[in-house]
């Protein structure tokens, strides 16, 4: 029998890996993939307590958060393709216009 | 057996994990992100939760992951020659400090809680599906609709964000 913080210590390696993602690559759109990294590991979370706790609800959130997921997969990308239309590029670095 | 498989699974997901986030073509980034939302689904069977097997395979493999790959097919970027932030060793460093604070907290604590409603024998004979239908379609009905209301938005969103600007349109600007 794996113990249940087995399974919350791969969610929380794989979340610091998709945080790592986020802060380091400079590619507007390896940053979107590493935003989908530690949604899977939230949901690994999840439904790892909704096993161990016997409740079926952890398991709706997974469901509502893959959903969620792909709205922003739509949505970023979307934004992806307009910034690249304007600038030729998906740098992050030169998306500064909001910047204050 | 579960042992065994739980193992296999997990080291392969944060290895490919670490692949997503540390190779340099973004092409290979998403085939390392494929195998990663392959092997968490693989989790998920372990945990006794068929459905959201399925639903990962087909909507984030399936849709999520296409989508990510056409846009790059779309786009043709080519990979630059400096691809990662320039202070990236501090941000390493800090990280990897940060896991391993978590790990030692995460596998000392016991995580006890009060069971919930649907023990693991019911779950198995009625079928994970079956039982995640009706809680979904009773106790979680508006969440379920106001998911649905945000995915149009999303769509509708997401033409009006790429849609390509026409000849009217910059007369108007």
């Amino acid at each position: 029998m794996v113990p249940l913080s087995a399974y919350v210590a791969v969610s929380a390696i794989l979340f610091v890996t998709g945080l790592v993602g986020v802060l380091i690559r400079r590619n507007f759109i390896i940053v979107l993939m590493a935003v989908e990294v530690i949604l899977n590991a939230a949901n690994i979370n999840l439904v790892a307590f909704s096993h161990y706790l016997e409740s079926m609800t952890g398991q709706i959130v997974a469901l509502f958060v893959i959903a969620i997921a792909a709205g922003e997969a739509a949505v970023g990308l979307a934004i992806i393709i307009v910034v690249f239309r304007g600038k030729l590029s998906t740098n992050v670095d030169e998306m500064n216009l909001l910047k204050w | 057996m579960v042992p065994f498989f739980f193992a296999y699974f997990s080291l392969v997901s944060i290895l490919a994990g670490v692949l997503t986030v540390a190779l340099r073509n973004p092409v290979h980034c998403g085939l390392a992100l494929l195998t990663l939302l392959l092997h968490v689904a693989g989790l998920f069977v372990l945990l006794n939760a068929e459905f959201l097997f399925a639903v990962q395979i087909i909507v984030y493999a399936g849709a999520i992951l296409v989508l990510y790959l056409f846009v790059l097919m779309l786009l043709n970027l080519k990979t630059d020659e400096r691809y990662l932030h320039t202070r990236y060793a501090v941000i390493l460093f800090a990280s990897v400090a940060v896991c391993g604070e978590l790990l030692v907290l995460l596998l000392r604590s016991p995580f006890g809680g009060a069971k919930g409603d649907a023990p693991a024998a019911v779950v198995l004979q009625e079928g994970a599906s079956y039982a995640l239908g009706i809680k979904m379609f009773s106790d979680y009905l508006l969440p379920f609709e106001i998911v649905g209301v945000f995915l149009t938005g999303a769509i509708i969103g997401a033409i009006v964000l790429a849609k390509t600007p026409t000849a009217a349109d910059a007369e108007q600007e």
